[in-house]
Formats: C-alpha cells, sequence, structure tokens
C-alpha cells in the first residue's frame, strides 16, 4: 500500500465522515427548530453539500468510471431538484401560515391584514368543477361581498 | 477502520432517527413532508458511506432510485395540499380550518413578554 493510496483512503474518509455529520445536524434541526421555514433550512444541509461530499468520498473510493458516472449524475440531480422541492413546500407553508411571523426580522411577502391569503379547506383542486352548484354559486355571493364590503374600506 | 464505520453509520443512524421523531411529532403536514425529505436523503447517503467503505458498487444505482423517489415524493405532497388551497379573505379560520400551530405559539410568546 504506497502513501498515494493511503492519502486517497484517508482523503475519502474525512469527506464521508463530514457528509455523515452533516446528516446528524439535520436530525437535530429538525427535532429541534420552531416552524416549518427553519427546519426546512436545516434538512436541506445534508441535501446539498452533505451528499456531494459523500458522493466525491464514495467516488474517491469505488475508483471505477461507472460507479463515478452514476454518483456523479445522483448529485447533479440533487442539486437540480432540491430548489424545485423546497420552493414549492415553502410556497405552501407560507400561505397555510406555518410560519412564526414574530420570528421573522423581514416579511417581504406579508402584503398586509385583510388581504387574501390562500388556505386549503378540502381535498379537491382549486379548478375542480363544483360538485354541488347552488353552494358554489353562494360561495361566490359571498366571497364578491367580502370584496366589495373591502373596496369601501379601502375607499 | 473500525472507528470509522461506527463514528459514520452511528452519526447516520442518529440523525435518522432523529428525522423519524420529527416525522412522528410533526404538528403540520409539511413538517411531515420535509422530514421524510431529509430522511430519504439520510438513507442514500448511507447507502453511499457504504458503498465507500466497503469499495461495493452494486448499491449505486439503488442511490439513483432514492434520489429520485425523495424528489417525486416531496414535490407531490407540495403539489396536492397547493391544489387544495382556496380562497380565503383572512387566515382560514372563516372557512372553517384550525389555527396554525405557529400562529398559537406566536402569540403565546408575545402574551408571555
Amino acid at each position: 500500500m504506497s502513501a498515494l493510496e493511503v492519502a486517497r483512503d484517508a482523503l475519502a474518509v474525512v469527506l464521508l465522515l463530514s457528509g455523515a455529520l452533516l446528516c446528524l445536524t439535520a436530525g437535530l434541526g429538525l427535532l429541534r427548530f420552531p416552524d416549518v421555514l427553519t427546519r426546512m433550512h436545516a434538512g436541506t444541509k445534508p441535501q446539498v453539500l452533505g451528499v456531494l461530499l459523500i458522493m466525491v468520498g464514495a467516488a474517491i473510493r469505488l475508483q471505477g468510471w461507472s460507479a463515478t458516472w452514476m454518483l456523479l449524475l445522483v448529485a447533479v440531480f440533487q442539486m437540480l431538484t432540491a430548489p424545485v422541492s423546497a420552493h414549492m413546500v415553502s410556497r405552501v407553508a407560507y400561505r397555510r401560515r406555518h410560519v412564526r411571523r414574530d420570528r421573522l426580522l423581514v416579511d417581504e411577502l406579508h402584503t398586509g391584514a385583510g388581504v387574501g391569503d390562500r388556505v386549503y379547506r378540502g381535498d379537491e383542486p382549486a379548478d375542480a368543477p363544483p360538485e354541488e352548484p347552488g353552494a358554489a354559486l353562494r360561495e361566490s355571493r359571498r366571497e364578491g361581498r367580502r370584496e366589495g364590503r373591502r373596496e369601501d374600506g379601502a375607499g | 477502520m473500525t472507528v470509522v464505520y461506527w463514528a459514520a453509520y452511528g452519526m447516520l443512524g442518529v440523525g435518522a432517527l432523529l428525522a423519524l421523531v420529527r416525522l412522528g411529532l410533526g404538528p403540520s403536514l409539511l413538517d411531515r413532508v420535509v422530514a421524510t425529505d431529509t430522511l430519504l436523503v439520510i438513507i442514500a447517503a448511507g447507502l453511499a458511506v457504504h458503498a465507500g467503505l466497503e469499495r461495493d458498487p452494486t448499491v449505486v444505482p439503488v442511490l439513483v432510485v432514492v434520489s429520485l423517489l425523495a424528489f417525486v415524493g416531496s414535490v407531490s405532497v407540495a403539489r396536492y395540499i397547493g391544489g387544495m388551497l382556496l380562497s380565503s379573505a383572512d387566515d382560514g379560520q372563516d372557512v372553517g380550518l384550525p389555527e396554525a400551530a405557529e400562529e398559537r405559539a406566536a402569540r403565546a410568546g408575545e402574551e408571555a413578554r
């Protein structure tokens, strides 16, 4: 076992251990943090940096081109998909108000009281046709009255 | 090398266990989505650590599948909740939703101050 191999193995082990440490911190953050956005902040640490470190470490240890390409594919895929899923989850979390607003310093999405947030109610998609047209009509009339009242308040 | 094994698998295992605790507790559906995502990433990391430490490239295709699965799962649940969104003039209690736990915690914090 030459000195080069020992150095390579040591580097790979350090990378694997630091990736595993990031996974541990993600678990701790998920348990300790107060709301969805901060938990997501903790949970995405191993999603990008941890997976990258572990993939590099495993590629150094495996030493085969096919395995290296596949690990590269996993790393690229993680970097492409992590922002997409985080964006979708955080958007829904903000709209459903799973946010500790008292702990925010800047809230750029908050547009003032009385401006309609969107929340979920049933399990139907928002653009589905109404199952009961009468109830849907009453609902839309109520919303129309509410919007009219809001315009009066603004004027 | 045994120390490396224990340290790596220990850290991954404790991280996965804490993510499972959040998955069980997690007051809202979105907390559970985040915890599931993290759990799948930790599983993928564990498979890669196994492949690296044992020099065993047979589990590498499984890694691709697991990372695909994590993305598809979290995006489809987020899309599902997004499809459930309807218009409400206020914080949703006018259409019969419970108050979000975070709002209650924020109010309790303000009162304590």
